[in-house]
């Protein structure tokens, strides 16, 4: 297949992401009701929960559920409906759009072999239980919810960050992190190592990769041609040897021309 | 009457070898640098490579420790995170005088593509680097290169460098 084509004239200086706010098509949704793997499941839920929608999306059941029902609805999934795995569990920042985070549970049943992902929306300070008494692959889970996205969890165990060191400033897998770091995060090694006064002598991290320095002629000369730091750039080719003038104490300096070349294996 | 006449102005007549001081401690540093055990991430896999039997870092005189105190040289060989820096920094702070750094890779060296809030822009920011190698990864000849690169400067250093006070970096 051919890729489309499109103008190319001054393609440099257009943005990079010209169609940034692209929205994906969206992955067909079917009902629940009559479905033969799933509508005994939500009929199961409707009973005890107020489960607020429920459509089928490529095979696997998708529910919303009020997010204080969450442990509950767990408990429920894994003993009554033999949903025996919690293999995803995460945040989406939506704070921007709806000031909400959308948070999910993707769940397997080994034995009945189908998918089913709970979901939920919480409020930014909003308090979310632990589901770590029914499924113990929540634990990790959280705590890289709570590092990454800030989302609090109550009634976890062991609620501290799980990638980002103790101490670090923000969560950083939300839309209004910069991906090369804030302030805190750009000076974190200075801070923690040397000081906060040492930000002058160690200087700001260089950030820009197509950054070029008209000195670099000079300290990266042309292969081959190599001169010492700060010489001018020489046509004279360098000699190869490693081992410099007057060698080394003891050991023998080898003379390319005095070494021996085997015209085949002995 | 002397059976047999030495002549002792001849080379190897006399068993004794003139040399200095300096170059005396310069070959003995130079060839008994001891790296120390130390891998980041996949640049780490040719560090083992190059101290496998293949490229045998050994005839060079590097063995690798697994103990701060006993190395010579840390060979940065990996992607530097802020959350490990402090960590990388004490380890090099361990090291007893001299001590020498190698940068190894693209990562090490500027931090490579990852342009993150998370990564170490250039291990130099930490401590200070003798040399930087270039690659990703670097193949192990070029860290083999590079410590004979390195084996050539401390051959120019002085023996007797006066110890300087804890350099920033």
């Amino acid at each position: 297949m051919m890729r489309v084509y499109s103008n190319k004239t001054n393609v440099q200086k257009k943005p990079y992401y010209s169609d940034r706010f692209w929205v994906a098509p969206q992955v067909p949704r079917f009902v629940v009701e009559n479905d033969a793997v799933f509508a005994a499941d939500v009929a199961h839920l409707k009973e005890k929960f107020d489960i607020k929608e429920a459509y089928i999306e490529k095979d696997q059941l998708v529910i919303y559920i009020d997010p204080s029902d969450n442990v509950e609805v767990l408990q429920t999934l894994r003993d009554e409906l033999a949903y025996n795995f919690l293999s995803e569990h995460s945040a989406i920042d939506w704070l921007a759009k709806r000031g909400e985070f959308e948070i999910f549970y993707q769940m397997l049943s080994t034995s009945k072999k189908k998918r089913m992902r709970v979901k939920c929306f919480i409020k930014e300070k909003e308090v979310l239980k632990s589901v770590t008494s029914i499924y113990k692959s929540a634990d990790w889970a959280e705590r890289e919810m709570y590092d990454m996205f800030g989302v609090i969890i109550s009634g976890h165990h062991y609620m501290k960050r799980l990638l980002m060191p103790d101490d670090w400033y923000d969560h950083p897998l939300r839309k209004t992190y910069p991906l090369q770091g804030d302030e805190a995060a750009q000076w974190y090694e200075i801070d923690k190592i040397f000081g906060k006064e040492y930000r002058d002598i160690i200087g700001p991290e260089e950030r820009d990769g197509a950054r070029i320095d008209a000195e670099d002629t000079y300290r990266f000369a042309r292969i081959h041609h190599e001169v010492s730091f700060g010489a001018k750039p020489s046509s004279e080719p360098t000699v190869t040897d490693y081992q410099e003038e007057g060698g080394v104490f003891i050991v023998k300096k080898l003379k390319k021309e005095d070494a021996k070349i085997l015209k085949e294996r002995p | 009457m002397a059976q047999h006449k030495i002549n002792y102005l001849q080379e190897a007549g006399l068993p004794v070898a003139l040399t200095t001081v300096d170059k005396l401690v310069q070959w003995g540093r130079s060839n008994s640098l001891w790296p120390l055990t130390y891998g980041l991430a996949c640049c780490a896999i040719e560090m083992m490579a190059t101290g496998a039997s293949r490229y045998d870092f050994d005839r060079f005189g590097t063995i690798f420790r697994a103990s701060p105190r006993q190395a010579d040289v840390i060979v940065i060989a990996g992607t530097l995170t802020k959350k490990h820096s402090p960590f990388m920094r004490r380890l090099y702070d361990q090291m007893t005088e001299p001590k020498w750094v190698i940068s190894m890779g693209s990562c090490a060296n500027t931090g490579g593509m990852f342009n993150t809030y998370a990564t170490v822009q250039g291990a130099d920011r930490i401590v200070p680097v003798d040399i930087y190698l270039p690659g990703c990864a670097p193949r192990p000849e070029t860290l083999q290169y590079a410590l004979m690169l390195l084996q050539k400067k401390i051959r120019t250093e002085s023996a007797s460098k006066k110890l300087q006070p804890k350099r920033l970096v």
